[in-house]
């Protein structure tokens, strides 16, 4: 009797630590936005935390953007010349850049660049019980430390997103008009026809924005709430990444059907 | 409170990615050319707008002086109520003339103004009164073999 309850019970037990730490990661949020007034008085903090995560990420975001964008140019022109409008192409690289693959991939990448090294930190910091310590002496680790890595990740995601979306649409240029000779002018006059700056740019600066919210929160989270050992931070760092990728994605699924309904 | 180089480090980094946000603004988006700072709303009714979309342009003599923002069904009349915001540097007269085209065989669908000849000038809020609805290709077929087939006899 008791073999044949064990799978219901494990069930139950996985889903109700799963309840468990979606509200204590959401009171962690409360806590983190109460404490962040600190990380703006002491503005060097998130400065630094900044440059750590978004500073550090150019070179990725914008490599990646690059190709991102050569890629978009080799495919699209390939289908369009089919259809004879290879003057779209302009529309068809900016349209996917800024409106989906610039936030979504700059988010990804982020997730995976910044995101685990902020958990890894302050997973180690709590491994070598550095937080108790700063309990110890009255400073409270989530105004010190977790709020500067929070919102040094939500001001940086929206600048990258923004840098992979330009240098994508740069990629895109690069391919189609200087290698393949689509012609200058129709690449970009039907971009700038096709592209509406509130609908489709400020619609993936808010996504980005959202998706910046997200990381830094899981990224934060996952470090803070690790198991306090070697193998606890590890698989901190692995949830991180995981996590934050289905959250994107499902984020992006969500603000999508939200922003783009139907029209256009 | 010193400056530092990481400082610098971040001025440089916010700092291009104000760049990049500005070039997807005026570059890649329309916000340079085709935004309409003060607008007046126009309405038309048609009775098929065929593929009309919101955000649609409307065009006179082929340049963009206003977007399409509303379509509406009205179920008093069984019309289409399409609302559009109008550039406000541009005046058109009372009987100017809206149908709706289509850019190219396979392109987007505008409502395009053809000017009349009035003195009075359509204000925020009127109704286009004179329209002219969608092009429907399969109505437009199938007329075109009809009177084919009721002709045929004749000619011979």
């Amino acid at each position: 009797m008791a073999d044949l309850l064990q799978p219901i019970r494990q069930l139950g037990q996985a889903v109700t630590q799963r309840i468990w730490r979606l509200g204590f990661a959401a009171r962690f949020f409360v806590a983190i936005l109460m404490y962040s007034g600190a990380s703006f008085r002491r503005l060097p903090l998130t400065l630094r935390e900044i440059y750590f995560s978004g500073v550090l990420s150019l070179l990725i975001i914008m490599v990646s953007g690059l190709f991102v964008g050569l890629v978009l140019g080799l495919q699209g022109y390939e289908t369009l010349q089919r259809y004879g409008s290879t003057e779209a192409l302009g529309v068809l690289v900016a349209l996917s850049l800024t409106r989906e693959l610039g936030p979504v991939v700059a988010a990804l990448l982020f997730a995976s660049r910044a995101g685990s090294s902020v958990t890894a930190e302050i997973g180690l910091m709590k491994a070598t019980e550095q937080l108790k310590a700063m309990d110890m002496m009255a400073v409270n680790p989530i105004a010190r430390v977790v709020a500067p890595r929070f919102w040094g990740g939500v001001v940086s995601m929206p600048l990258l997103a923004a840098l992979f979306s330009a240098m994508g649409v740069l990629g895109g240029w690069l391919i189609g008009v200087v290698f393949i000779g689509v012609d200058d002018g129709a690449f970009w006059a039907q971009m700038q026809a096709g592209v509406d700056f509130r609908y489709d740019i400020w619609n993936g600066v808010i996504k980005s924005f959202v998706f910046g919210i997200a990381v830094s929160l899981i990224a934060v989270f996952e470090g803070y709430d690790s198991v306090p050992t070697a193998e606890g931070v590890s698989r901190a760092i692995t949830r991180t990444v995981v996590t934050s990728a289905l959250t994107i994605l499902a984020l992006d699924f969500v603000l999508t059907s939200f922003m783009f309904r139907g029209t256009s | 409170m010193n400056r530092t180089v990481l400082d610098l480090w971040v001025g440089f980094f916010v700092a291009i990615g104000i760049v990049a946000l500005l070039f997807l603004a005026l570059k890649v988006g329309n916000l340079s050319s085709g935004h309409l700072s003060d607008t007046y709303q126009l309405q038309a009714r048609f009775d098929n707008i065929g593929g009309l979309k919101v955000r649609g342009p409307v065009k006179s003599a082929g340049v963009l002086v206003g977007r399409i923002v509303d379509i509406r069904f009205d179920p008093a009349t069984y019309e289409a109520v399409v609302t559009m915001d109008v550039d406000g540097r541009y005046r058109f007269p009372k009987d100017t003339f809206a149908s709706i085209n289509t850019s190219g065989l396979l392109g987007e669908q505008y409502i395009g103004f053809e000017v009349g000849g009035d003195e009075k000038m359509l204000s925020a809020g009127d109704t286009i009164v004179k329209t002219q609805s969608a092009v429907v290709l399969e109505k437009l077929i199938s007329q075109f073999m009809f009177n084919k087939a009721s002709e045929g006899p004749e000619t011979k």
